[in-house]
């Protein structure tokens, strides 16, 4: 067990997984030279030079399309996207591609490629750079969508998703790249699909993934001032969701809470409550609420985009709620 | 649109009440929440309160009435609106009042779980009137599936389809979580006697949580599914002469009659009783009384405060006497609540000390001289009078020796307390005057052995013989 940050474990991830299997390589904007705009692909062109570590123009659509036939005829592409506010440009390649080719060919290709790189808000980066899209991608038959919240599972999750035969979509958080935690040593992989308990509690489950993780922890913790136990259930896949862990936590605190950091309208928190209330309606003492990014664009002022934004004290006024509490 | 005022469901195990004496007069103006009548329980005597507001058009039965849970007793509406169609009706031949269909009115179904055929058809919405005759009518909305199952013909509208069973009263309707009303079906649990904390009165987790401890199990009218007859017009009390000669009178049960003698039968039935007996001598529990007696601030120390104070203290050193049996297990309490029984006009009522051994002398003198007067006065809430685990009875003070005691179910003991009383005993070597009492414990013999039962009364003989190790 090693303390790494983020940023690390996925590129131990991806140097472990290119060591393994010589069809893995990766592609995007500023990956080689610059070792990638945010150092997740650092020392990886000179260990495995030119031929797996390309850079590519400028062109989302393009060079995720290369992916997406790199992926049909046998190799095991990772494909950059700078952030996933750019990858709008390539969602046709996405959706119409690479989410399509299995179903389409009638189960002859697969494309086991592997979409990668960081969504959601950062720091002031205006409307259009502080998008969170995985209910975009989720809402897509074909398409896994994979958001890990810490070093180990960033490293995991990663491994599982490159060793994937269909497309994953890899949502990292651009705040957590420097986010350090424990990674077990060697080959650590992680199922996709399986939720995580970050935290038992026995009041409340708030159920979160990516950068609402985090967040959640730290309602937790106020909540435990007074005496509120709260269980923090990271999603960590989107799709394929552990519906499982949702509802058997549900079942256990009997009052949800779903954190988000997206858009409240048919976001994955809508998802979430859905089948809670159709497979557990009878455990519910309490409707589940959802705590969610503001339903503006981001606004550029610091104050606005901190209003917009989920933050603990918000979370823990929706367990309030949910806990009848005034 | 007038709102239907039913009869309320004002304790856990209440199934009928009688109208003791209407507040608001027909005509007077009612606000949410206005009281209008007073209603005396199986337990207490509690208040009626309006869940619409607007005048109060109609007594539809009159003061004295003894009705079941869930019949009318009143419509409130606009003022002058014409009530003529909700004419009071017999409790036997209760029908839906006509003009009230208004699935909107805000009102708590008063016994959702344990609702009777009659009562159920007494809440619902009618049919309309001005519909046109081709078309049917709207079906009935019945409270619960099993009691419409059980209905008896009911005169309903003749195209209203029998045993069409819907769980839902949309004029009458508790507002429930899930889990709560899933929960309060498992167990029995009548939803419409549970005041709900969240938002509108919604009754939650918490709300059940908080009325399971002091309900008394296994009284539920929904347990056992029994639909509860209509009670026969409760009669004044009067001298019958028979042709014979031989005058009697025959005084009608009340509802607190009557649940004294299904609990008591409860008890004695099937409840293996076995007793023991002990002498305490009471000389320095007596100089200890005169003593705080003497300090002249604070309530009155009465025997019966120590001997609460001793068992709670006793009961703390021996759990196993603080438990209850739950027919599939016995529940040991991790709280001592000692249950006081206090004669009261018409039979008694067994009020609380919670945590009694936690409590001061000086605070058990205070709160049981503050629940005796409550309960002879009838004004305890139903939450004061449950949820013991363990109950004292005190004749002494009507000059019995000793007696023993009937378990409060589903308590495991119960002490019968008898008069403290002088006795020439045997005292250190020497023939003395001692002031003695005589305490019988009652076990519940599935819960307590005769060795248990003996160790607590040993430490409550040595607590009440040196009244500091109370405190030790």
């Amino acid at each position: 067990m090693a303390i790494v940050t983020y940023r690390d474990a996925l590129n131990q991830a991806l140097r472990e997984e290119m060591q393994r299997d010589p069809d893995v390589f990766l592609m995007g904007e500023e990956v080689g030279v610059y070792q990638g705009a945010y150092k997740v692909s650092r020392g990886l062109l000179e260990e495995f030079g030119p031929m797996r570590v390309v850079d590519t123009p400028i062109t989302e659509l393009g060079f995720a399309g290369v992916g997406v036939g790199a992926a049909m005829v046998g190799l095991r592409p990772v494909v950059e996207f700078m952030t996933w506010n750019f990858a709008l440009l390539a969602i046709d390649q996405l959706v119409n591609s690479a989410a399509k080719i299995r179903y389409m060919s009638g189960g002859q290709v697969g494309v086991p490629a592997v979409f990668r790189g960081p969504g959601g808000a950062a720091l002031q980066l205006g409307a259009q750079h502080s998008q969170a899209f995985e209910s975009y991608y989720a809402h897509i038959p074909g398409l896994k969508v994979v958001m890990p919240a810490t070093p180990a599972d960033a490293k995991g999750l990663l491994k599982s998703a490159i060793r994937d035969d269909d497309p994953v979509v890899f949502i990292e958080g651009e705040m957590l790249y420097n986010l350090k935690g424990d990674v077990p040593d060697g080959d650590h992989v992680i199922p996709l699909g399986v939720a995580d308990v970050k935290r038992p509690g026995r009041d409340v489950t708030i159920v979160c993934h990516s950068k609402t993780v985090s967040v959640a922890l730290k309602a937790a913790e106020q909540l435990a001032e007074e005496e509120v136990d709260a269980e923090v259930l990271d999603l960590r896949t989107i799709r394929p969701m552990d519906t499982q862990a949702v509802l058997s936590a549900v079942g256990r605190t009997h009052r949800c809470v779903v954190a988000e950091e997206g858009w409240p309208f048919a976001g994955v928190g809508a998802q979430v409550v859905d089948v809670i209330q159709r497979e557990v309606f009878d455990e519910l003492d309490a409707p589940v609420l959802r705590v969610t990014g503001a339903d503006v664009p981001m606004p550029y002022n610091k104050h606005l985009e901190k209003a917009a934004k989920v933050d603990p004290a918000r979370v823990v006024a929706a367990v309030h709620a949910v806990l009848y509490r005034d | 649109m007038a709102t239907k005022v039913v009869m309320e469901a004002l304790s856990p195990t209440m199934e009928e009440g009688r109208l003791v004496e209407w507040k608001k007069g027909e005509g007077d103006d009612v606000a949410v929440g206005d009281v209008l009548a007073e209603v005396e329980t199986d337990k207490a005597v509690m208040e009626l309160v309006a869940r619409a507001g607007g005048t109060l058009l109609k007594h539809v039965v009159p003061a004295g009435s003894t009705v079941p849970v869930s019949q009318l007793v009143a419509l409130i509406g606009e003022p002058g609106e014409k009530v003529d169609n909700g004419k009071p009706a017999p409790a036997q031949e209760q029908t839906a009042a006509p003009g009230d269909a208004s699935p909107s009115a805000e009102r708590k179904e008063p016994a959702a779980t344990g609702a009777r055929p009659k009562s159920a058809s007494g809440t619902q919405p009618a049919p309309d009137q001005d519909r046109p005759e081709s078309m049917p009518p709207a079906p009935p909305v019945e409270a619960a599936a099993k009691a419409e199952a059980r209905a008896e013909p009911e005169p309903l509208p003749p195209a209203a389809p029998a045993g069409q069973a819907q769980h839902r009263a949309p004029g009458a309707r508790v507002k429930a979580s899930p889990l709560a009303r899933r929960i309060a079906a498992e167990r029995g649990i009548d939803l419409g006697g549970i005041p709900g904390s969240g938002p509108e009165g919604r009754v939650v987790l918490r709300d059940l949580e908080r009325a399971r401890a002091p309900a008394a199990p296994a009284v539920s009218p929904a347990a056992d599914g029994t639909p509860a007859p209509a009670s026969p017009p409760r009669l004044p009390a009067a001298v019958t002469r028979p042709t014979d000669g031989t005058p009697y009178t025959d005084v009608p049960l009340s509802q607190l009659r009557k649940t004294i003698a299904r609990r008591l039968t409860q008890s004695l039935g099937p409840i293996p009783t076995f007793y023991l007996t002990t002498e305490v001598d009471m000389e320095r529990s007596w100089d200890a009384r005169e003593a705080l007696k003497a300090l002249g601030d604070g309530p009155k120390v009465s025997f019966n405060d120590i001997i609460i104070k001793a068992v709670a203290a006793a009961l703390r050193q021996h759990p196993a006497c603080n438990a209850w049996w739950q027919d599939d297990r016995i529940r040991y309490w991790h709280e001592v609540h000692v249950s006081m029984a206090v004669a009261i006009e018409d039979g008694l009522i067994t009020p609380v000390i919670r945590h009694a051994d936690r409590k001061s002398l000086r605070e058990i003198a205070a709160e049981s001289h503050d629940l005796a007067a409550r309960a002879r006065t009838r004004r305890l809430a139903p939450e004061e009078y449950t949820g013991g685990t363990f109950s004292v009875s005190n004749l002494g003070m009507l000059d019995i020796d000793e007696f023993t005691a009937v378990i409060n179910p589903p308590e495991a003991g119960i002490l019968a307390v008898g008069r403290i009383a002088e006795q020439a005993v045997a005292h250190a070597g020497q023939l003395a005057v001692r002031r003695r009492l005589r305490l019988t414990m009652s076990c519940d013999h599935r819960v307590i052995d005769g060795a248990t039962g003996a160790q607590f009364l040993k430490t409550l003989k040595a607590m009440l013989e040196n009244p500091l190790a109370m405190v030790w």
